[in-house]
């Protein structure tokens, strides 16, 4: 219905298009036009499909929720919570699609029906408002076009104003991760303190059965305490970073100071492959490979190791973040200006002494500002995490024992069908926006220490 | 020159010689770890495009089919009975086991082989009553054995293959009719619980769907948002918060994309889990802002002189950027679309989040048709304890790269063939 509705409006829009400008070339014969035929046929398909797709598109969207008001109007009475009433509602649509397994009451029957009846009424209320809207708006602007109005102009501020919509669509993004995140996180919060949350030590959501159709409190208290998670997460970043930043940070001083054009040419594009290498794939090999060598090792050395180390996990998500840091500080030490080098060695230094107190000091603020993408990367990360280290918070500060992060448990709680409304599946988007003002964090001041510092030179 | 500056000199040297020495044990160490991954991943991987057959004979008998008709129709083959020909193709490789030891030949080919023996028939209708020479697929034990990967000298009670089935084995590779092929059914059969007979068709079309959709939503926003922002934005506070919020976009985690996908497609919009639809609008999302940057980058390489031509012959601003600088960008934004492409196409966590991980028996058709993703699939076999699916994650995974590998050399191609040198 709804495509057809949609195909239809469009189909119009391209006839009238070619309308338009067979209309100009009439006009032609006895005016001068005031502008290309096509302009003509730009105007009238604009008119004709803006509108009513706008009319479309609101209508979709607040359909449902009036259709909802509707229905449980007549359940006011019953003193029912939100969530129960969030039941009914979707018992009723089941019925009137026909999918509906449980005992039907009357009442539910009669709701069916008058959910039928209401989404009949507002189907064809929607189709006459858009015929209308589209005579409406399609005979207004075939009056200008046959008054032959100026036609460029406005097709051009329409165009402007569908690039500025374009332009809304990333603002539409954050706002939309913003508030699913928040819709679901604030409910959390409604049931597990906030404190409890940030400080508690504990995290064992499993713990968390219903009893009665509430969960017991006092098990909510001690079951999703994220500190063990915040804790293994940078831990976890904090191996991957002492992997990443010796081996990139010397690469990219070596490619950007000593390498002959040769090495350079070849080097760089073969260690960017290892930022192109999905993350999937370096969980498996952590999981298969490297997990097992480390426990090997460690075995070999009389040590206790877990065969899902946090060692493991961090080593390879380190060699994954060797490229960021290694080309972005190959770009920030290429961009400190010659003549800093020049001074230097013209007083005789070496070429590791210019790079260790001449050059390194002048790219520090973008290297601390790559270093810092780096590490919100490494928080962020989530399929190594997953495959290759352990699912069970614990709160230790051992490598070789295995330890979860926030992104692991993320992923371990909604794995699988999730239930909205169970403080289990709220806790994964309480997590998220917690990782996701984290590595914001990261990255504002990150941005901003790079800017700052290009503004140096520049 | 006295002795201690000759040492300070000397010092400094050394100094010199072992800075750059650490670089280049960096580079080699990134690079060693490089040739390791693809070594542990080719050296696992490449059997996996081997099959293994077991070759039987098969009695297509009229009797046990329970086929009354004298020369029945396709129907009649179709519904017939084909438990006990197939059963008996197996155990006739060693008439002498006794009956309630049969299972043990049984279990050295697929739990589909009856399908085998009745698709030979159906395909062939006169082998009707004769006794014909039929491939089964091994089982995936017996196929890990035959390529190697089972080691045989362990105690047989820690074996998945027991002493029997690995004398049957022997018997049958001596006679030669233990078959290796080229494995068509890991590219054209979908996921499955059996190693033996799992494939990535079904993960494959899903990924195929997902860059589409994710191509479709992502390329014209991104595109129409790059040229506001580059070509018509006043400068104000309001196109500066746009800025800042699309560089902070393309470094959100994209699990957190996931959540969005899971908050608001699945549970407010209701559209359907599990499809590609739903998981290539998540990526588009996650692509745009990458796909913006990259188009505002080569918005800003036309020269000036351009644009000022385009203006002095008249032509408006908007005729100027439609017919001049968008055409001359193009090159540059389709190869930062690919590239961008290949990134969302590795992704694994936000799908995982929108359902995406649900076993999917059956090749998905269309967007909407439940299916996995490549990676994902990696996931899913990688979680899976078979020994069988060690080697089909390592070629799944040869499959992705080789994948990324062609997306990034289109990128390439586009940007060096088709893009202009301003100088």
């Amino acid at each position: 219905m709804n495509l057809i509705l949609v195909t239809f409006i469009i189909l119009l829009a391209f006839t009238s298009y070619y309308f338009g400008r067979k209309k100009a070339l009439v006009i032609q014969s006895s005016q001068r036009l005031t502008a290309l035929p096509k302009f003509y046929g730009y105007y009238l398909a604009a008119w004709c499909a803006a509108p009513a797709l706008i009319i479309f598109a609101l209508w979709s969207v607040f359909e449902p929720s009036i259709v909802k008001t509707f229905i449980l109007q007549d359940y006011t009475d019953q003193n029912l919570t939100k969530n129960e009433l969030q039941l009914i509602y979707t018992k009723v649509k089941a019925l009137a699609a026909g999918t509906y397994t449980g005992n039907i009451t009357n009442f539910l029957d009669e709701s069916a029906n008058k959910y039928i009846q209401l989404k009949g009424i507002a189907n064809s209320a929607k189709v006459a408002i858009i015929l209308a809207i589209l005579i409406l708006s399609l005979s207004f602007a075939y009056r200008s076009v046959q008054k032959n109005d100026r036609m460029r102009e406005p097709v051009e501020i329409f165009l402007k104003w569908v690039l500025f919509v374009a332009s809304l669509g990333a603002v539409l993004v954050t706002i939309g991760i913003v508030f699913s995140l928040l819709f679901e996180a604030i409910r959390f919060f409604q049931a597990v303190k906030i404190f409890d949350f940030i400080f508690g030590t504990h995290w064992y959501p499993a713990k968390t059965f219903v009893r009665d159709g509430q969960p017991d409190p006092e098990l909510m208290k001690d079951a999703f305490g994220a500190v063990p998670l915040f804790a293994g997460t940078f831990f976890i970043a904090f191996i991957a970073m002492c992997v990443a930043i010796p081996i990139g940070l010397l690469s990219g001083i070596y490619l950007s100071e000593y390498a002959g054009r040769g090495v350079r040419k070849y080097a760089k594009p073969i260690i960017e492959i290892l930022a192109g290498i999905p993350t999937v794939v370096y969980g498996f090999f952590a999981a298969l490979t490297v997990g097992p060598f480390v426990k090997e090792i460690g075995n070999a050395m009389g040590l206790e190791v877990s065969a899902e180390s946090a060692l493991a996990a961090g080593a390879v998500m380190g060699v994954m973040i060797i490229p960021f840091i290694s080309s972005l500080s190959d770009d920030v030490i290429t961009a400190v200006p010659q003549n800093l080098r020049d001074g230097s060695y013209a007083m005789g230094a070496t070429k590791s002494e210019t790079v260790k107190k001449v050059i390194f000091p002048a790219a520090l603020p973008g290297i601390v500002g790559s270093i810092l993408l780096a590490v919100s990367r490494a928080v962020g990360e989530t399929m190594i995490v997953v495959m290759a280290s352990g699912l069970a918070a614990n709160l230790t500060m051992n490598p070789l024992e295995s330890t979860s992060t926030i992104t692991a448990q993320i992923v371990v709680i909604l794995i699988g069908d999730q239930q909205f409304g169970d403080p289990k599946t709220q806790s994964a988007f309480a997590l998220g926006i917690s990782l996701f003002i984290v590595t914001l964090f990261l990255n504002v001041i990150a941005l901003s220490v790079v800017k700052k510092y290009r503004e140096k030179y520049e | 020159m006295n002795s201690f500056k000759k040492n300070l000199l000397k010092k400094r040297y050394n100094a010199e010689r072992r800075f750059q020495w650490y670089g280049k044990i960096a580079i080699g160490l990134a690079l060693t770890f490089l040739a390791v991954f693809m070594f542990q991943i080719f050296s696992k991987g490449y059997s996996a495009f081997q099959k293994t057959w077991i070759v039987t004979e098969v009695h297509y008998d009229k009797e046990l089919l329970l086929i009354d008709a004298e020369s029945p129709s396709k129907d009649d083959l179709e519904n017939a009975d084909y438990y006990d020909v197939a059963y008996k193709a197996m155990t006739s490789l060693d008439p002498g086991l006794p009956e309630e030891e049969d299972r043990q030949l049984i279990q050295m080919v697929s739990y589909k082989y009856e399908t085998e023996v009745k698709d030979l028939l159906l395909k062939n209708p006169d082998f009707l009553g004769k006794i014909v020479p039929i491939k089964l697929t091994a089982s995936d034990d017996v196929d890990q054995v035959h390529k190697g990967n089972y080691p045989r000298d362990i105690p047989e009670k820690n074996r998945r293959v027991n002493d029997y089935q690995l004398q049957i084995y022997d018997m049958l590779n001596e006679r030669g009719d233990i078959l290796s092929e080229f494995n068509i059914s890991f590219f054209t059969s979908p996921d499955s619980r059996e190693a033996e007979l799992a494939g990535i068709a079904s993960s494959f079309m899903g990924t195929v769907f997902s860059i589409l959709v994710c191509l479709a939503f992502s390329f014209p926003i991104a595109v129409l948002a790059a040229i506001y922002l580059e070509e018509f934005a006043p400068k104000n506070k309001f196109t500066d918060f746009i800025e800042v919020n699309i560089n902070n976009l393309a470094a959100v985690p994209s699990i957190v994309f996931g959540l969005l996908g899971l908050g608001v497609l699945l549970a407010v919009f209701n559209l359907p889990r599990s499809t590609p639809l739903v998981g290539g609008i998540t990526l588009s999302l996650m692509t745009l802002p990458t796909i913006i940057i990259a188009a505002r980058a080569s918005l800003k390489a036309v020269p000036p002189s351009i644009r000022e031509a385009a203006l002095a012959m008249g032509a408006s601003n908007m005729q100027t950027t439609m017919h001049h600088t968008v055409p001359l960008s193009m090159p540059g934004t389709l190869s930062g679309t690919i590239i961008g492409l290949a990134q969302a196409l590795g992704e694994t966590a936000p799908l995982i989040l929108i359902g995406m991980v649900a076993f999917v028996n059956t090749i998905p058709g269309t967007p909407v048709d439940p299916a996995a993703s490549l990676p994902v699939q990696i996931y899913i076999w990688s979680e899976s304890a078979e020994r069988g699916f060690v080697e089909k994650v390592s070629a799944c995974i040869m499959v992705l790269l080789a994948f990324l590998i062609l997306m990034n050399l289109a990128a390439q191609i586009v940007r060096h063939k088709f893009e202009k040198k301003w100088s």
